[in-house]
């Protein structure tokens, strides 16, 4: 099948959005993920920022550096233009290969809070929710939130939750919840809404020269379980 | 060298222009929300205009200076005093060692940027000095001052010190200043209804008409629950559209997003890099300043613009800006 053209849209006077299909699926996420690549490895003059999502990318600049550059009134219009160009030379699937990541993670107890809550909403047993969760294999389907913070799709419906009503002020960091259909980790103590059924040792971002996120998207993401000893004995790292 | 706080304010920290380039993997801007103000700081004191100044918000920090520095203070009026005399602000003012700098509450706007000469002494994270409060980074220590923090103070240059002698010889007990300031440049108003100007949203075009048309003539208020990551906005609900949710994606500073309640929300330097609400306009770049010094229960309206307005009036703007960034390369020198 024929990919559509992708379509382009301002988000404002500074900010662009590239469509490339109306609904998200696998074709679409590879093309946007390619089409960021590019982007990122060719700064247009003037872009501050590419910022990919599942079904469309956005790219973020400075309208009084490409105005002057390009001698333009109109910089969003020649920004779009470039911007649709570049899309068109971008490959169809990115270089950078999904990889499979395991995430180790200790379920329920002080390291998941909500896990029975979860288990009584689900009318489901906890050790078949730590089942469940655990066997399922999760895609990266975007990052944003937080530094690091992989929203992951691929949740089993079974174990959708609504988030919770009172978001709380503190959230251990490595964290893992369910938020709705989603699932995900969160990388720092923050205050959150999502409901907590583990947590893992691993850091999800470093900081630094290197700074960087451990998962990218279209990464696949399993949970494997551990004991809350084998937690305690692995010191937090980076995947 | 550094500056003692001895009272932290309502909300005091560090910020430069933002953190760029790590967006793609969810590390959130933040930054000054009124660049003009910060920038203006920054070129009165002869800094580049994106070293990183202390953000003030609506009620001031008390400050020790532990040596001579000279401070700019730009944005909201804050009355602030020095050794008990008045701080006038939009100059550079020369602040002698042991002098306390003390902030009140703002009379007009609700932010305001104090820069020193050389710039804060402080570590970049991802290229930014940036304080990510929620992610407890960047700033001092990734998080608002608290009583007891020293700012770090750089050591400004013989030349840059020798330059302020002279500029600054009409020495004070407390503090000097020259008899000169600068222009306001989309200074902090007393209007009644601030109008803030926006151009069409990502989803503008799927909201009626007659919602659209509502938008356009309801008068909001700042909500007290608001921060640097967003402002609610009391007033009429926006309908929400019929065709329900939107994907989640990019959202620029400005956005202000219509979630199911109908009570819009304005994204400001702390937001997210991605929103999941229908975004129904976005403030207009020349206008974000304006935006960014409302308080709470200030009222405001919104009046869209097209682009070409909009880039008009950033254009304008920032020639407005570059000529008195001229002037001042000029008088420093």
């Amino acid at each position: 099948m024929t990919a559509l053209p992708p379509q382009c849209y301002p988000a404002g006077d500074r900010t662009l959005v590239v469509e490339f299909a109306r609904q998200p699926g696998a074709v679409v996420g590879a093309r946007v993920r390619a089409a960021a690549e590019y982007l990122l490895l060719r700064p247009l003059p003037g872009v501050v920022d590419v910022v990919p999502a599942q079904a469309s990318l956005a790219v973020h600049f400075d309208p009084v550096v490409v105005a002057a550059l390009h001698e333009t009134a109109d910089p969003m219009q020649t920004l779009m233009q470039l911007v649709l160009l570049a899309c068109s030379r971008a490959p169809a699937v990115p270089k950078a290969r999904s990889r499979q990541i395991d995430i180790p993670v200790c379920y329920g107890g002080e390291h998941g809070e909500d896990l029975a809550e979860v288990a009584a909403h689900a009318d489901m047993s906890v050790e078949e929710v730590v089942r469940v969760h655990s066997s399922g294999r999760y895609e990266v389907q975007m990052l944003g939130f937080l530094p690091g913070f992989a929203y992951l799709g691929g949740l089993d419906r079974k174990l959708a939750m609504p988030r919770r009503d009172v978001p709380r002020k503190r959230i251990p960091a490595g964290s893992v919840g369910i938020g709705g259909d989603q699932t995900g980790v969160y990388p720092f103590e923050t205050p959150g809404g999502w409901n907590l059924i583990a947590r893992t040792p691993m850091l999800l971002f470093r900081f630094g020269d290197d700074a960087g996120a451990m998962l990218a998207p279209g990464d696949q993401v399993r949970f494997v379980p551990i004991t809350a000893g084998e937690y305690d004995s692995l010191e937090p790292k980076a995947a | 060298m550094s500056l003692v706080v001895e009272r932290p304010g309502l909300l005091s920290t560090v910020q430069d222009l933002g953190r760029f380039g790590h967006q793609h993997i969810g590390v959130p801007v933040n930054g000054v929300m009124d660049d003009v103000s910060h920038r203006m700081a920054n070129w009165l004191v002869g800094n580049e205009g994106d070293e990183a100044t202390l953000e003030i918000t609506i009620s001031g920090p008390m400050l020790r200076a532990e040596t001579d520095v000279v401070i700019a203070v730009c944005g909201a009026d804050m009355g602030g005093r020095a050794d008990g005399m008045r701080l006038p602000q939009w100059r550079p003012v020369r602040v002698h060692s042991g002098a306390r700098i003390d902030f009140g509450r703002a009379a007009v706007g609700a932010r305001a940027y104090l820069s020193v000469a050389a710039g804060f002494d402080l570590p970049a994270v991802m290229g930014s000095r940036s304080t990510a409060v929620r992610g407890n980074y960047g700033g001092l220590r990734g998080r608002a001052l608290r009583k007891g923090d020293a700012l770090p103070l750089r050591s400004a240059e013989e030349a840059h010190t020798a330059r302020w002698v002279r500029l600054l010889a009409r020495a004070q007990p407390g503090i000097s200043y020259p008899n000169w300031s600068v222009t306001r440049v989309n200074a902090p108003s007393v209007e009644p209804v601030q109008i803030i100007r926006v151009v069409p949203g990502r989803h503008w075009q799927s909201f009626p008409v007659a919602v659209r048309e509502q938008f356009a003539s309801a008068e909001y208020r700042v909500s007290p629950d608001s921060d640097r990551m967003g402002f609610r906005l009391d007033g009429p609900p926006i309908e929400a559209r019929k065709s329900g949710g939107v994907a989640s994606e990019a959202v620029p500073m400005g956005a202000i997003q219509v979630p199911h309640g109908g009570q819009p929300i304005v994204l400001m330097a702390d937001r997210q890099t991605t929103g999941g609400y229908p975004v129904i306009a976005v403030v207009a770049s020349a206008d974000l300043t304006l935006m960014a010094q409302l308080g709470p229960r200030d009222r405001l309206r919104f009046e869209p613009i097209t682009h070409a307005e909009s880039y008009k009036l950033l254009f304008a703007r920032e020639r407005q800006l570059n000529k008195i960034h001229e002037a001042l390369i000029a008088r420093l020198q």
